[in-house]
Parts: structure tokens; C-alpha cells; sequence
């Protein structure tokens, strides 16, 4: 059965005079993974920073179309509102330098004024730190600077900071191009297993890891959507011929 | 071929004697200051009011007395407007009145520390009708703000942007980014240049003559005159009594004391937990 979630309508996005996204129609199903994989500069992390209206932040920045999340256009509600329910975990493992592994974790419960008890805390950090896959690793050194851990540990640290929110979406952009091969595994094996709690819509460049973790894959090349398909489908039989030379590495 | 390994030689050590001429003058002034200033120090000087010419000893309690509170008041009144103002200028880069605000920084910069006396004069000593420690912590204050708004400004950008991206992504406002995320980041930054606008202003007295004024008496009371210990070197070293230029020696050496001990402390403390970003 397939559950919208997000649902793009003839969308468009750029800088300035400049279209980076162009006209894209798309939607993402509910506990699945979705990979949007192009070459560089084919507007992915523009169009996924569009998801949760992080793109508005740069001046310069303009959009044209719709996303609704559960039927409703995010950009008539409060971005802050739509943050909540689209987490992000980015490129480069970005844990709040300042903050304990803990606080990390409860930062989005703290950073919007909400206030736990300790046991409500503790159960959240517990929670979250096990579905990314870190508790083991940091269960005796909460109370340390997250900055500490290594970079794989980081960007598990930061899934976890955005799965304690209880988001219903989580956006992955490129967070696993600053890893090595052994970290991103690691974190390849965490993507497949948290789509039982959320929803995930990744960028990659990587077709091979598009190929491992996604249920469905979305091919952008110069900010149009090519296609998007099963990722079987996708990778087996493309209809395009640009997304087949894509894949046999024609071009990247 | 020679000859430019030669060339090459002497540049070097013409370098490391330039540097040396610069220290030699420094050195002397330490010196002098040690020598003659360590011999004045007693547990008197530090606890003990001024005694008139003539009767030996006596102390620059009201001074330091004095000092501590110009400061600490300058510092209440320059600390949130300077840090208001480095936020404004660096988050707002793209307003006039942003561009504005930065280039008056600079300008006020270039303003003589005795004119800034005077506008504290004008702007306080005059309505209240009285010298006061607080006109003098007013003068102060304005020559403390320039470098603490730069420090503040050059800290910020400093921050990188994908921190604030990540408090944003949680769905954290700008005030809370700011607050819990941006500015714990940049404290031991823009501390360090509060210790450094402290150290530049303790050694200020052109501002204080028409303001702070001056006392022989100890006052704790920011709404009279107090005495501070620059001035106290400039009075005491004008003066044709050898005890009182002892004392303005033994005032000069606390003074260049106090200013080592902040420098140190922004040089290790500060710069040990600033945070690794």
C-alpha cells in the first residue's frame, strides 16, 4: 500500500535570475526510502533544502509551486512548524559544539523552549541514541562534548538529534560523502532500518548506495526531473536515455 | 652567487636587530617601573587613603577604590550595547543602517579619549550638576564599545553557517539560534575582547579629569567624584613631594600589573576553552 506523505507539485527554485529546480512533479511515500541522485549541480540540494524551507535563508533565494505535507502547502504554515515534522541531517556531521552527546540529542526539545522531566529526557536520549545506532558506542560519556567523537559517530549523533523530535520526514544531504567507507556502511545499514519509524528522502551522487538503501529513486539532471521510478525499475530498465548514460557513467 | 647568499644573511639579521631595538625600550620601561614602583608597594599602599605633604606612607586605597568601580561600571554599560551592536552589524550585513552602524565604529574609533571626556561632561556631568563616577564610567564606556562590537563582529562571522542551519533545521527560531547555539559559541571569543577593551581603558586618565575628577577620600558611591589610579600617577608624578612620586610609581606598577594579568588571563584562559568548532 502507498502512503503519500509529500507530494511536489510543478515546482521550481533558484537564486537570483537563476532556475535551479525546474518544474518538478513528485511524490514521497511513507516509510520509504527515496534517493534524488544527479550530477553535481543538477539542483538536489537545492530541491531537498526546499522541503523543509531551509532554501529561504539565502537572500537571494525564490520558489515557485507547492510540497504538501499531508495535504497541506508548507510554505502557508509556520516554517518553524514545518521543520518539526521534516528533520535534516546534512552533508558535513554538524553536532552544537558547545553541548554535551545528551544535549545534542534533546537540543530540538530545548532550542524550542520545551521542557522534560529528567526522566522524559533520559528516555528520549536512550531512545534515539539506539535507533541511530550510537547508544553502545556513547552510553558512558554522555556528558561528554559530541564534538569528541569521530566523524561517523557525529553524523550518527546528528541522526539522532533529528529522530528525537519524532519528525515524520528525515532529509539526508549527501550525509555520507565526508565519511569513510567503513562509517558510511555503517550508516547505509542505519538508513534501511530507521524507514520503520520515518520517512527518508536522500540526496546522493553515489549510485551504488542509491542502488543499496532506496525503495525509490529520482533522477534530476539540470534541475528537471527526469524520471523516478522502484529503484529496481530505475536501475535495471531506465526509460531515459540520459538516466541510463547516467548510470553507466557516461557523464556524472 | 655568493653574494646573495650573503644579501640573504644580512637581511636576516638585520631583521632580528630591529626587533631587538624594538624590545630594548620596552625592557627599560619595565625596568624603571619594577625598580622604582616595587619599592612603594606595601600592604599600606593597597589599605591606606593618601596623607597630605610632608607626613610619610599613606596608601592609594581610594584609587583602586575608584578604579574598580569605573570599570566595572564602563564594562555593565558597554558589554550589551557592544555585543547588541556586533550582532546587528554582522546578521543585518545587508541594511544601511548595518553599514552604518559599522562605519561609525570605526569612526569612533579615531575619536580622542579627551573629547570623549567632554561629551560625558556635557552629557552628564552637567545635567546632574556634579562630577561623578559615573560621567567618568560613561567616557569609558564609549571608548570601550569600537572594540567590543569589532571583536564581537569578528567572532561571529567566524560561526559557520551550517550550525545555524542545523538549530534552524530543529525548528529553532532566530533568537533561541542565537542565544542557545550562536552566542555559547562565541563567548570565550568576544570575553577575551571584553578583557582586551578592559586593559585598554584601566590606563585612560585624559577622560577622567572633567568627569571622575578625582577624590583624596574613599567614595563608593558612583554618583560622586572618585579618584582613579591613572590619575593618581598623573597628580602624584606632577608634584614636587618625593613621597608622592613614589607612590605614582608604586600606582604605575599595580597599574601595568593589573593590565599584564588580563592579558595573560584572555591569552591562556580564554584561549583554552575556545570552542572547537
Amino acid at each position: 500500500m502507498k502512503d503519500r506523505v509529500l507530494e511536489v507539485k510543478d515546482f521550481s527554485a533558484g537564486f537570483g535570475d537563476k532556475t535551479v529546480v525546474k518544474n518538478v512533479s513528485m511524490e514521497i511515500y511513507k516509510n520509504r526510502v527515496t534517493s534524488i541522485m544527479g550530477p553535481s549541480g543538477c539542483g538536489k540540494t537545492t530541491f531537498i533544502r526546499c522541503m523543509n524551507r531551509l532554501h529561504e535563508l539565502n537572500e537571494q533565494a525564490f520558489h515557485k509551486g507547492e510540497i504538501l505535507l499531508d495535504g497541506e502547502n508548507i510554505f502557508k504554515k509556520n516554517p518553524i512548524e514545518v521543520r518539526k515534522k521534516i528533520g535534516m541531517v546534512f552533508q558535513r556531521p554538524n553536532p552544537f559544539p558547545t553541548m554535551s552527546i545528551y544535549d545534542n540529542v534533546i537540543a530540538g526539545y530545548t532550542l524550542n523552549g520545551i521542557k522534560l522531566s529528567k526522566e522524559e529526557k533520559d528516555k528520549i536520549v536512550e531512545d534515539s541514541l539506539k535507533k541511530a545506532y550510537l547508544w553502545e558506542e556513547v552510553k558512558d560519556s554522555l556528558h561528554r562534548r559530541g564534538t569528541f567523537l569521530s566523524g561517523g559517530q557525529q553524523q550518527r549523533l546528528c541522526i539522532a538529534r533529528a529522530l528525537a523530535v519524532k519528525p515524520e520526514i528525515i532529509l539526508l544531504d549527501e550525509a555520507t560523502s565526508a565519511l569513510d567507507p567503513k562509517a558510511t556502511a555503517k550508516i547505509e545499514e542505519l538508513i534501511v532500518d530507521l524507514k520503520q519509524y520515518v520517512t527518508i528522502v536522500m540526496v546522493t551522487h553515489n549510485i551504488s548506495q542509491a542502488a543499496r538503501v532506496s525503495d525509490y529513486i529520482a533522477f534530476l539532471y539540470l534541475g528537471e526531473l527526469v524520471e523516478y521510478d522502484k529503484a529496481d525499475t530505475i536501475l535495471t530498465t531506465p526509460k531515459d536515455e540520459r538516466t541510463e548514460e547516467y548510470l553507466t557513467g557516461k557523464f556524472s | 652567487m655568493k653574494w646573495r647568499l650573503i644579501k640573504d644573511k644580512l637581511f636576516k639579521y638585520s631583521v632580528i636587530l630591529f626587533a631587538f631595538a624594538v624590545f630594548i625600550p620596552l625592557a627599560l620601561i619595565l625596568f624603571d617601573l619594577v625598580s622604582k614602583g616595587i619599592g612603594a608597594i606595601n600592604l599600606e599602599f593597597f589599605t591606606k587613603l593618601p596623607k597630605p605633604p610632608g607626613e610619610e606612607g599613606g596608601g592609594i586605597l581610594n584609587a583602586i577604590a575608584g578604579t574598580f568601580i569605573l570599570i566595572s561600571l564602563a564594562t555593565l554599560m558597554a558589554v550589551p550595547f557592544g555585543i547588541m551592536t556586533g550582532i546587528f552589524i554582522v546578521d543585518f550585513k545587508k541594511s544601511k543602517t548595518a553599514k552604518f552602524a559599522s562605519f561609525s565604529v570605526n569612526l569612533l574609533q579615531g575619536i580622542p579619549s579627551i573629547v570623549l571626556g567632554i561629551i560625558a561632561y556635557i552629557w552628564v556631568v552637567l545635567p546632574t550638576g556634579k562630577f561623578s563616577a559615573l560621567s567618568g564610567a560613561v567616557a569609558l564606556a564609549i571608548m570601550m564599545l569600537p572594540i567590543i562590537i569589532k571583536s564581537t563582529e569578528e567572532t561571529l562571522k567566524m560561526i559557520p553557517d551550517y550550525l545555524k542551519e542545523a538549530s534552524y533545521s530543529l525548528g529553532a527560531g532566530y533568537t533561541r539560534t542565537l542565544f542557545k547555539v550562536v552566542l555559547p559559541a562565541a563567548l570565550p571569543s568576544i570575553a577575551s575582547g571584553v578583557l582586551i577593551s578592559i586593559s585598554r581603558i584601566a590606563g585612560e586618565t585624559a577622560p577622567l579629569l572633567f568627569t571622575a575628577f578625582g577624590n583624596p577620600f574613599l567614595n563608593l558611591n558612583a554618583l560622586k567624584p572618585v579618584d582613579s589610579m591613572p590619575l593618581v600617577i598623573f597628580k602624584y608624578a606632577m608634584s614636587p613631594y618625593d613621597d608622592w612620586h613614589r607612590i605614582a610609581w608604586g600606582a604605575s606598577f599595580v597599574l601595568i600589573l593589573f593590565i599584564l594579568v588580563m592579558n595573560l588571563l584572555t591569552k591562556f584562559y580564554f584561549s583554552k576553552k575556545r570552542v572547537k568548532l
